[in-house]
């Protein structure tokens, strides 16, 4: 099991280093590249849009995090832990069918 | 590997309430997506829901009932709640529809914030475990902070939201430090288990004990509006939009309060002279503050809003007196100033206008005789807040009185006895702006059905509490 998992793991970062394109440029090679440029004045002004982005990722994040306790113990929760977390899933879709609908996830 | 958590330590049915209100809300939030401009069907549902959520409170027999390793239970107490919190939500939607039109306030997360708020009160009364009461008292808080928050467009509801927001996230850490000395002093945050545990006398002397209780005092008692932690109260009530600082004032309040009684009469009942002093030295500064504060405004919201702190005041009595008597004078109390109340802010709303205007007490001058029925409820509403026979807050005051009388707490009463006479001041002096001055602008009456229904059932309960206590004082003294 350890070693498939190794090989998986390594076989992807292989397999990307031979496979992958490879175009370097100038703003590619900084250490960080998410738009911003590294030295900038920490005043700046950036979209509110980044706000509701980080506070909807924030929300679901947490939430999937209660995901990992019950995938451990999913054979000791049995039946009853699996239909709990089908209802905390579907209320977790109602979450994002509203953010949805509501233009959440729109960024126009 | 055997299965663990057996199921039958959660006993659904006598969590019914909760989970009804808590579809009905998710149901008005979906169906708002898809809903328009029109809000009657959210409006509908959301009262359905309430309803629903009243009746299913009594699935449970026989009582007490607890839940989830006994850190939910289902008891007089708590069914007594739900009755008053299904009953303020369903004021405040009525409130709301035609206010909401007239502010525009078009979200129709509005009735869906108030469905949920009221689930977390519903929890909050029904808890007996810290961990569960913290639960509770965060999402009524944040329910409200968006609530008042909910007329974007307005600097003095951005202001009170951001004050509330700031202040209340402040409260919430002493409360959960407290907990968290109370948890590591006596090793469990359910509210039996740490009464069983306090037994000891030893235990009672541990500092970080009595620390613990008074940060829970302090956290608990900005969430009431007590005094000295009442500085929000004023600019909250007054910014948030006027059906709900009527259900603030009342709804999570009360639910509120019945934390404080699960958490001191129910936990801490060995230790009470450690506390009853502190909640006293509250109880006193709450009236005073309260009503000496009252006197000053000019507004009849921030009076009202200082009217309630002094209230939270008489009701911290009901909770030192911490007996039987004591927690039946709690709930009389509490549901009777859910009449009187609702039936004062709804007469604010209907002499209201577009954007907050006209919520001077010199824009009630002459009332009486421009709407003489308008201005009698008033009237009524009033006395019966000050403690006037033959309404109810007279019976609700003079119960709490003989329970901390019984309790051999005499100072009290005394002191509370003379800030009624004090409140009477400020209370008056409406009612003689509205029969004896004479007006100055022609009254714009925004009457619709549903706003009238509210300010008769106040009228109704004030009267009919004050006049015939005996049923109700008998269903609360179970």
């Amino acid at each position: 099991m350890f070693l498939l998992a190794m090989g998986i793991a390594c076989g992807m970062l292989l397999m990307t280093s031979l496979l992958g394109p490879k175009r370097k440029f100038a703003d590619k090679m900084e250490p960080f590249e998410c738009g911003e440029s590294q030295l900038v004045s920490p005043h700046q002004r950036f979209s509110v849009k980044f706000y509701l982005v980080a506070v909807l990722f924030v929300l679901f994040d947490i939430e999937a995090i209660f995901f990992f306790p019950w995938a451990i113990l999913f054979r000791r929760l049995g039946m009853f832990g699996f239909i709990e977390m089908l209802l905390f899933i579907l209320i977790l879709g109602i979450g994002l069918l509203y953010v949805w609908k509501r233009g959440g996830l729109d960024w126009e | 590997m055997e299965p663990i958590l057996a199921p039958e330590s959660i006993d659904l049915i006598a969590l019914a309430p909760v989970i009804v209100l808590s579809v009905f809300a998710m149901m008005v939030l979906v169906l708002d997506l898809w809903g328009g401009r029109n809000k009657t069907l959210l409006v509908f549902i959301s009262l359905v829901g309430l309803l629903m959520t009243a009746i299913s409170a009594f699935a449970k027999h026989p009582l007490p009932a607890y839940s989830f390793n006994d850190s939910y239970i289902v008891d007089h107490l708590s069914l007594f709640f739900i009755c008053i919190f299904t009953l303020s939500s369903a004021l405040t939607i009525l409130l709301s529809v035609e206010y909401n039109e007239r502010e525009d306030i078009r979200a129709g997360e509005y009735y869906a914030l108030i469905l949920f708020c009221t689930v977390g009160m519903i929890l909050l009364a029904s808890s007996t475990d810290m961990i569960m009461i913290f639960l509770g008292i965060e999402i009524v808080s944040i329910c409200l902070y968006v609530l008042t928050g909910i007329r974007r467009n307005d600097h003095r509801s951005n202001e009170a939201a951001l004050k509330y927001f700031l202040l209340g996230a402040f409260a919430t850490g002493f409360l959960l430090y407290g907990m968290t000395l109370v948890y590591g002093s006596t090793g469990s945050t359910n509210l039996f288990k740490i009464a069983e545990f306090i037994q000891n006398p030893s235990a009672q002397s541990n500092p970080l004990l009595l620390m613990g209780l008074v940060l829970l005092i302090i956290g608990l008692g900005f969430k009431v509006a007590s005094a000295p932690f009442h500085m929000w109260a004023p600019d909250v009530y007054q910014g948030a939009p006027t059906p709900v600082t009527a259900f603030m004032a009342v709804g999570p309040k009360a639910a509120a309060f019945a934390a404080f009684f699960r958490v001191f009469a129910e936990a801490f009942p060995e230790m009470s002279p450690s506390w009853e002093t502190l909640l006293s030295i509250i109880a006193v500064l709450s009236m005073f503050v309260g009503n000496l504060g009252a006197i000053m405004q000019t507004n009849i919201k921030r009076m009202l809003a200082f009217s309630s702190i002094s209230h939270a005041g008489y009701i911290l009595i009901a909770i030192i007196a911490k007996s039987s008597l004591g927690s039946s004078a709690l709930l009389f109390y509490m549901l009777s100033y859910t009449f009187m109340t609702f039936g004062a802010f709804g007469i604010v709303i209907i002499l209201g206008r577009k954007g907050e205007e006209n919520l001077e007490i010199e824009n009630y001058s002459g009332l009486a005789y421009k709407h003489p029925i308008i201005a009698l409820s008033m009237t009524i509403f009033l006395l019966s807040l000050g403690g006037l026979p033959p309404f109810a807050g007279f019976v609700a005051k003079f119960y709490i009185f003989s329970a901390a009388i019984q309790e051999g707490l005499l100072t009290l009463v005394i002191i509370a006895v003379l800030n009624s006479a004090i409140s009477f001041y400020y209370y008056l002096k409406v009612v003689v702006f509205m029969y004896m001055k004479e007006s100055e602008a022609e009254f714009k009456i925004s009457l619709t059905p549903m706003t009238l229904f509210v300010i008769l059932i106040g009228v109704i309960g004030t009267i009919n509490l004050g006049i015939f206590p005996n049923t109700i004082i008998a269903l609360a003294s179970h």
